[in-house]
Parts: structure tokens; C-alpha cells; sequence
């Protein structure tokens, strides 16, 4: 019931937010959300750590810029096939890190997400250093303007409820279900006759492919894809917003998404915003020692022993 | 006459195998120091190339500030840096006992991002000169090509730091103390070995050969806040490659990578900075638990 009432709430928040927040400021949340959401479906509910999403994420914003600007494609389309190579990318990446556990596999996405950085930089279509610029926003469509910020916003909450609520459908699924027992015990999971791998493989390639659906998304809203997206310093930022909002839980990786960028958008302007990893990095280890559960798993822990 | 090998000038090959052969030494004492931080906490340490780092900055500093030489800095170095990371172990990393693992990780991350942010504001991010010791200048011809001192002392002190990690490991009480701990760290304890203050002195001289590859790359590459944190990525990859169940395993996939980077950079310059990823990627398909990988 509170979890419905916040839902609600939430939903209302977020519709009649641009009235009083910037619309870009607002997408940039929402496009973070939704990627730390498409994370937290690998790390909280598969027990996996990848730490190379940013190459979803970066990937999937060159190829959604390029699929729009060189080959003309209208803007749904765009993104969709964004999300598309990102699935792919992920077919391969996790075909390779499933191979090995725990820790190897923080390692292996790590690794393979920075031989993907190293092909971006030198690769002709994401324009090196200087990254895609000037990406059309096009029309949704073929109607609505996409220039204008509010409709831009709109169309960017309908895309991340979409995915949000497909993210929570899958977790409540007897697929997130099975996901769930291969976190808490893979040998049990291996001895009830689930074929463990392929679950992890499945998780893992939706799990990039919304990331890549956000990455998409990030390259309509600023009209950029850039090195940037792809850094490795982007896979430790998705993790970060992911803690603070509570790994596995709902609700928490767009809390935290929104921690970050709210942060992020608060030190830019003032005089720590040279200092902006360095908080990153405080915010990091005060999570890691002693607010494990993150923000929604403390106001779920609190819940339960209130009521 | 080696004149002309494959098309490419000796001078050039074997000019491009020394720099792999350095690269694959520091890789090999980065990954050493991973391996024996992770055998005693089962911790990866990201803060790995931010204590390389900071063991360079502390030579520079101990140069510019103290006046100390080369020398002194390649002992005081990893001492200082190691006594550090000791005070990171006692006050941070043990606090993590007990739960899962990946958030060491996420720790030693967060603090590789605190250190080097640190430092970025400091020294901004271009680097700091720092002076080949005067009894190192200079080089010899050896016909095929010009060896610098200094670039064969770098791999010489690399090789002696590993052999000196497998002598204390292999041949000593204490080795076989923290040979003990990895196994079965309870039964240590219970014999009555102090098993924390075994864990405390692993993490230390983990990050001190870490500081040591520090200062020994001081001079070749400049002193600069982001010097370790591309390099730790690769060593990652490298710790993959060769997995972290033997000091000989480390070495020999260190050095063996290295060599394999340098040649790619003379005959497919394009690949040299992904080919180690790309043998990750090989090793994981014909061999998943690693070159010298016991099965998880």
C-alpha cells in the first residue's frame, strides 16, 4: 500500500515537475535513472557487479547519433536501434564475463568495456575527441516537434516509465524470480535443474540493452554522444547511483540517480566543482562502510520494524 | 645481417620490445601486488594504480621538497606509500569483513577516485618531470639496437622485486604464514597466528610494489595524477589472463603481455592498445579459468 501511494506520488511529481524544474535538467535525470535501473537489474537482482556498462550506455549514444544524423533515421527508430547494438554488445560482452564468477566478472566487463573505449576513440563515425554533435531531435512521429523542451520531456518519461515498468514486471516475473535464487545460491539453483548460465546471460543482455535505450535516449535529449558516455568513470558513476538508492531494490537506483545528478548540477555551479570525483569518491566509501542498503533500503528497513 | 627483419628496421623491433618488456614488467609487479592483497583479503584493490601513483608523486616530492635522491625515494617510497595503505587496511578495509566481496571492490574504488581527485587538483592533470638518477644516464650500443641504462635497471629491479616476493612467500616463516592465511585464514587464527595483523602487513606490501613500480616509472613516463588508472585496466586484464593463484603465473603473464603489446606496436599499430583485451577475450573462450588458474 505505502509502496503504491509512492508510486503515485512519485508519478505526479514527475508530471508536473517541468513547471518548476529545467526540462534538461529533469531529462538528464530520467535518462540516469533509467540506466541505473537497467543496471541494477544485473548487480541487484542477478548478483552480478559489471563494471563496463558505460560501453553500453556510450555505444548505444554513438550509434542512435549516427543512425539519426548520417542515416536520417526518424528519432524513435534511432534510438531503438541504440538500444539494439547495445543488446549485441551485451550478447558478446556477457558471453565472455558469464564464464567466470564474483569478482573476475567485475574484471572481465571492466576490461572489455575499455577495449570498447578504445575502439570509440579511434573509430571514423564517433568523431574522436570531439565526440557527434549537433544530433537532430527530429520529430516524434513526424508530428510533435521534439525542439521544443516540454514535449522532449514528455516524450522522455513515457520512454523511461515504459522501461521502468518493464525492469519491475521482469523482476516480479518467475524469470526475475529464478534470477533470484541464482544471486542467493547458484548451486542450488544448478541442482533444481535451471541452466544457470543462460539465465545470466539473458539478464545480463536486457539489462544492457535498456542501458543502451537510456544511452539513446541521452543523445536526443543533448543532441552529444561522447568519449565521455563511454569512460569507465560513467560504469563507476551507474554503480554509485545504484548503492546510494539501494542495490536491488525498485525504486532505488532512480532515487540515487537523482542524489547524483541533483549533486552533480548543485557543484557545477560552485566552488567545489573541481572536486566533483573526489565527493564521488567520499559519497563512495561512506556507502560502501556504512549505508550498505542505500536510501529506499533504509526506508524499507524502517517501514518493516515501524509497522 | 639483422638489417632488415620482416621489413622493419632491428632498431625499431627490438626498441619496441624493450618498451614492452618494460610495460610487462611493471605489469607483472602491479599484478603480483594484486595477487597478494587478494590472497589474504579477497579483495581486488582498485585503489591499485592510484598507490602507483602516489608512489611516484612520493619520489617526486621527496626530490623536491627533501632533496632526496633516486635512490633513497626506490626505499623510502614504498615504505611511506605502504605505511598508508596499511592505515587504509586497519581503518577502512577491515570494517569489510564478512560481506561480499565485490564491495571491497567499490570501496578501493572509491578510494582511487578520492586519491587521484586529489591529486588532478593539486597538480592538474599534465604531468610533473622527474630526473633519470645521474649513474643511470646514458646507454650502450649493442649492435642491434640502443639499450638505455636506465630502461634495463627498470626491468632488472622489476625482476629482482618479484624473485624477492617469491623468496619471502616460497622460502620464509612469514611466507608460509601468509601461504596459511590464504588457505584457511580460521585454522591460522587458531593456531594462535595473528591473522588480522598477517592481513594488515599483506595489503601493505602489496601496495608498496605497487609504489616501488611507482618510482621506477617516475623517470620514463611523466609524474602525473592519471598515470595509474588507464595502466590498472589492463592489469585487470592481465590478472584475468593469468589468474592469481601463483607468484610465477603473475610474473610470466606480466612480462609475456608487455612483449606481446610491443610487437603489435610495430607490426599493427592500430591494435596495440586493445590486443591484451583481446587475449583476455581468447583466454576466456579456450581456457576460462586463466592460463594458470586453479577452477574456481
Amino acid at each position: 500500500m505505502t509502496t503504491k501511494l509512492g508510486y503515485a506520488a512519485a508519478l505526479i511529481l514527475l508530471l508536473i515537475a517541468p513547471v518548476f524544474v529545467y526540462p534538461v535538467l529533469l531529462m538528464k535525470f530520467l535518462c540516469f535513472a533509467l540506466f541505473a535501473s537497467a543496471f541494477n537489474l544485473i548487480l541487484g537482482f542477478g548478483g552480478l557487479l559489471s563494471f563496463g556498462h558505460a560501453a553500453f550506455f556510450g555505444g548505444a549514444a554513438y550509434v542512435t547519433g549516427h543512425a539519426i544524423k548520417v542515416w536520417g533515421l526518424p528519432v524513435e527508430l534511432g534510438i531503438l536501434t541504440g538500444a539494439a547494438a547495445a543488446g549485441v554488445l551485451g550478447l558478446a560482452a556477457g558471453m565472455l564475463a558469464i564464464r567466470r564468477q564474483g569478482i573476475y566478472f567485475a574484471m572481465i566487463t571492466l576490461a572489455l568495456a575499455q577495449m570498447a573505449y578504445f575502439l570509440f576513440i579511434s573509430a571514423p563515425f564517433t568523431g574522436g575527441e570531439n565526440g557527434l554533435q549537433g544530433v537532430p531531435r527530429g520529430h516524434l512521429l513526424g508530428m510533435i516537434d521534439l525542439q521544443d523542451n516540454m514535449a522532449m520531456y514528455y516524450f522522455t518519461l513515457a520512454v523511461f516509465l515504459a522501461a521502468f515498468w518493464l525492469i519491475a514486471r521482469t523482476v516480479h516475473s518467475p524469470f526475475g524470480q529464478v534470477l533470484r535464487a541464482i544471486r542467493d545460491n547458484e548451486p542450488r539453483a544448478v541442482s533444481l535443474g535451471y541452466d544457470t548460465d543462460r539465465y545470466k546471460l539473458q539478464a545480463f543482455v536486457l539489462s544492457a540493452t535498456l542501458a543502451g535505450l537510456a544511452g539513446g535516449l541521452k543523445t536526443v535529449v543533448f543532441q552529444l554522444a561522447s568519449l565521455t558516455d563511454a569512460h569507465w568513470h560513467m560504469s563507476g558513476e551507474v554503480v554509485l547511483m545504484t548503492l546510494l538508492g539501494g542495490v536491488g531494490t525498485i525504486a532505488g537506483p532512480a532515487v540515487g540517480a537523482g542524489i547524483i545528478v541533483a549533486l552533480q548540477n548543485t557543484l557545477a555551479s560552485g566552488p567545489l566543482s573541481a572536486w566533483v570525483p573526489v565527493v564521488l569518491g567520499v559519497i563512495f566509501v561512506i556507502c560502501v562502510l556504512s549505508f550498505r542498503r542505500g536510501v529506499i533500503g533504509e526506508l524499507q528497513a524502517l517501514i518493516r520494524r515501524s509497522f | 645481417m639483422l638489417t632488415d627483419l620482416l621489413g622493419f628496421p632491428p632498431q625499431v623491433l627490438f626498441g619496441q620490445l624493450l618498451l614492452g618488456l618494460i610495460n610487462g614488467a611493471f605489469y607483472a609487479v602491479l599484478s603480483l601486488g594484486l595477487a597478494v592483497i587478494f590472497g589474504l583479503l579477497n579483495i581486488v584493490n582498485f585503489a591499485h594504480g592510484a598507490l602507483y601513483m602516489l608512489g611516484a608523486f612520493t619520489a617526486w616530492g621527496l626530490a623536491q621538497f627533501l632533496g632526496l635522491n633516486y635512490w633513497v625515494a626506490l626505499f623510502a617510497a614504498p615504505v611511506i606509500v605502504g605505511a598508508f595503505g596499511m592505515g587504509l587496511e586497519r581503518f577502512l578495509l577491515r570494517r569489510l569483513a564478512g560481506v561480499d566481496h565485490l564491495y571491497g571492490l567499490l570501496l578501493t574504488f572509491g578510494l582511487a577516485l578520492v586519491i587521484e581527485g586529489v591529486f588532478i587538483k593539486l597538480f592538474g592533470a599534465s604531468g610533473q618531470p622527474y630526473p633519470t638518477p645521474a649513474a643511470l644516464t646514458g646507454g650502450i650500443n649493442l649492435g642491434f639496437m640502443f639499450l638505455p641504462w636506465y630502461r634495463g635497471w627498470v626491468v632488472v629491479a622489476s625482476l629482482i622485486a618479484c624473485g624477492a616476493t617469491w623468496y619471502i612467500f616460497e622460502r620464509t616463516k612469514l611466507g608460509a604464514y601468509l601461504r596459511a592465511g590464504t588457505e584457511n585464514p580460521k585454522l591460522l587464527q587458531a593456531f594462535g597466528v595473528n591473522v588480522p595483523l598477517l592481513t594488515t602487513l599483506a595489503y601493505g606490501y602489496g601496495v608498496g610494489l605497487a609504489a616501488f613500480a611507482g618510482v621506477l616509472a617516475a623517470p620514463i613516463t611523466q609524474v602525473s595524477p592519471l598515470m595509474g588508472s588507464n595502466l590498472i585496466i589492463v592489469v585487470f586484464a592481465v590478472v584475468v589472463i593469468g589468474g592469481m593463484g601463483s607468484i610465477m603465473g603473475a610474473v610470466v603473464t606480466g612480462l609475456a603481455m608487455g612483449l606481446i603489446e610491443g610487437l603489435t606496436k610495430v607490426f599493427w599499430p592500430e591494435a596495440s592498445a586493445t590486443v591484451i583485451f583481446l587475449v583476455m577475450a581468447i583466454v576466456l573462450v579456450l581456457r576460462p579459468a586463466g592460463l594458470f588458474g586453479r577452477v574456481a
